[in-house]
């Protein structure tokens, strides 16, 4: 096959519809940015789960002499009772699936509780006997918090056991159902990108009737008349990709590098790595669906 | 060479059949002219030996294939031992005339050592070595028909098939591509012309093959293109015989330019130039 002639005839097509092939560029790069944020977003909740659910711990909370819920009647827990704790906790049934555990008394909690919401009127009002003694558990699987609530929950003296993963689980879900529409808004759009690939093709066919009309009646084979259309959606698409690819890189340097991470120092973000890792998947994307797109378009036009 | 072996092809939708019952077999390198009231099928033949239509019932064999047998992928390749000249010489406005005969060969994927060759050599056939780089709106209309013709003849086809080639162009024109196709005949390829034009078909005495309804009525070597049958009930749309100053002696149909746009197979092109969309 003549390359020269086949990208001739190539860079003809692109000059001869070039706003529709400005368009495609830019629904391609706005459809696949869509789709690169959904992937940065899912990482980034990847990260966040893997870096808080290992420091994620089960509170066992204490009675205090204020407390109605659980098996306490506003009655602090006894020394007796906290040793049952720990002996349970130590105990030959609950040792394999506890990493380590920490007692944390009320002046402990109180130094905590003040150094947690310093600037706030509501330190003044808490006072140490307020606070719950707690036992800090971490598990050697952080998903097997049942077991603690089955052994520890109806034991005297205990108020609640809480798995903190619980809180985590609603955020999570917050940003996956985010993570979830970005991906429906990129699957509609690439639904359009692909269509207006399919209308450009045939247009641009249409614009060159009189060539193809002629290939095929000098025996031109169908590969040869299909090739420089199939390249004209890719080389379209491989251009929006691109854009997508330099927009999400724009994103991760400049919006989550450059200021989310100084405005939330303590959270980890996701880094251009994880911005370059999406790219490949990017471009095989746009031009696996701009090669489809073409390649049925212009088989129907030939066919019809 | 080509045979047809009880072909007929019907339309979907028309009532009565473009062709049927017809059984015909041109051998290599025969001059043949298919004469017939428009309408009369002459298209359909041309198309089914192009294998663009498929016969309805019969077998159609081209160049010792049985067209039925080549699969649609091997359609292409079929199609490059046929050349094809219409009417309207449909050459592309936008390429010199070097350009028009050579797109034909580089879309087969010939070389440009081989294009560089073939092309001055074929123009050279057809008189017109002298315009090679002009475009198509330069030319005169017997000028462009020869440009078509050396467009269907570069890659030396076994088998020529001419719809009307001179239905645009004046009796001294025409006489010009006819000499031109009679050059290219002798040169061992078949020659098929579906045509109107009377004063060629009786000066040129070559095998004519006339179709009426359908059907073949006639077939004789170093034939005229005289009619002698007007099928009963097409009174009305079939020609009026007239006899013309250069053969007094034969009755003959006048060309009815305006009479044929009505006719169905005069507006749909025999070939998809215009690709239905």
């Amino acid at each position: 096959m003549n390359l020269g002639f086949v990208l001739r005839e190539v860079a003809a097509g692109l000059s001869r519809n070039l706003s529709m092939v400005v368009s495609i560029v830019l629904v391609t790069f706005i459809s696949l940015t869509f789709v690169g944020t959904a992937i940065l977003l899912q990482s980034q909740i990847n990260q966040m789960k893997s870096y808080w659910f290992d420091r994620a711990q089960v509170a066992i909370y204490m009675c205090t002499d204020f407390s109605t819920l659980g098996g306490c009647d506003q009655l602090a827990a006894s020394p007796d009772q906290k040793l049952a704790i720990e002996q349970r906790l130590t105990s030959a049934t609950l040792a394999p699936y506890v990493e380590r555990f920490y007692f944390e008394d009320r002046d402990q909690a109180y130094a905590n509780f003040q150094e947690q919401f310093k600037d706030s009127a509501v330190v003044d009002l808490v006072s140490p006997e307020l606070l719950p003694e707690t036992f800090w558990v971490n598990l050697v699987d952080p998903q097997q918090s049942d077991l603690i609530f089955e052994a520890i929950s109806g034991l005297p003296g205990v108020e609640s056991v809480i798995d903190q993963r619980s809180y985590l689980d609603q955020i999570f879900a917050l940003l996956n159902a985010g993570s979830l529409t970005a991906v429906a808004v990129a699957s509609l759009m690439l639904l359009a990108a692909a269509l207006l690939i399919a209308t450009t093709i045939r247009l641009s066919a249409f614009s060159r009737r009189r060539e193809l009309a002629i290939m095929r009646l000098v025996g031109a084979s169908n590969r040869f008349i299909q090739t420089p259309f199939v390249l004209e959606g890719l080389v379209a698409a491989t251009l929006g990709a691109a854009l997508a690819s330099a927009a999400v890189w724009g994103i991760v340097t400049f919006f989550v590098q450059g200021y989310l991470t100084e405005a939330l120092p303590s959270t980890v973000f996701v880094t251009a790595s994880d911005a370059f890792a999406a790219m490949p998947f990017l471009f095989m994307t746009g031009i696996g669906l701009a090669v489809l797109a073409s390649y049925v378009s212009i088989t129907r036009y030939l066919r019809a | 060479m080509i045979l047809f072996d009880d072909v007929s092809k019907m339309y979907r939708g028309a009532p009565k059949p473009a062709l049927s019952n017809v059984s015909i077999n041109i051998g290599a390198g025969e001059f043949v002219f298919m004469v017939g009231a428009s309408g009369s099928g002459k298209s359909s033949f041309l198309r089914l030996i192009l294998k663009e239509e498929r016969p309805s019932a019969g077998n159609v064999h081209v160049l010792g294939q049985d067209l039925r047998r080549i699969p649609s992928r091997k359609v292409p390749l079929f199609r490059r031992s046929l050349g094809v000249v219409f009417q309207d010489f449909r050459l592309l406005p936008q390429k010199t005339v070097f350009d028009n005969v050579a797109f034909t060969l580089r879309v087969i994927g010939k070389s440009s050592g081989f294009i560089h060759d073939a092309v001055p050599d074929i123009l050279q056939t057809v008189g017109l070595a002298q315009k090679a780089k002009n475009y198509p709106h330069e030319l005169s209309g017997g000028e462009q028909q020869r440009v078509a013709i050396a467009r269907a003849a570069v890659n030396k086809p076994a088998i020529m098939l001419c719809d009307e080639p001179t239905g645009n162009l004046d009796p001294a024109t025409s006489a010009g591509i006819m000499n031109v196709l009679s050059r290219i005949n002798a040169s061992g390829t078949t020659v098929i012309m579906a045509t109107h034009d009377s004063g060629i078909v009786n000066q040129m005495q070559r095998r004519v093959v006339e179709i009426s309804a359908g059907r073949i009525v006639r077939d004789e070597n170093e034939g005229g293109y005289a009619t002698t049958t007007i099928p009963l009930g097409e009174l009305d749309t079939a020609p009026i015989p007239v006899i013309t100053e250069e053969n007094s002696a034969v009755a003959e149909p006048t060309p009815l330019r305006s009479k044929s746009s009505s006719d169905p197979d005069e507006i749909a092109s025999p070939f998809p130039w215009e690709l239905r969309a």
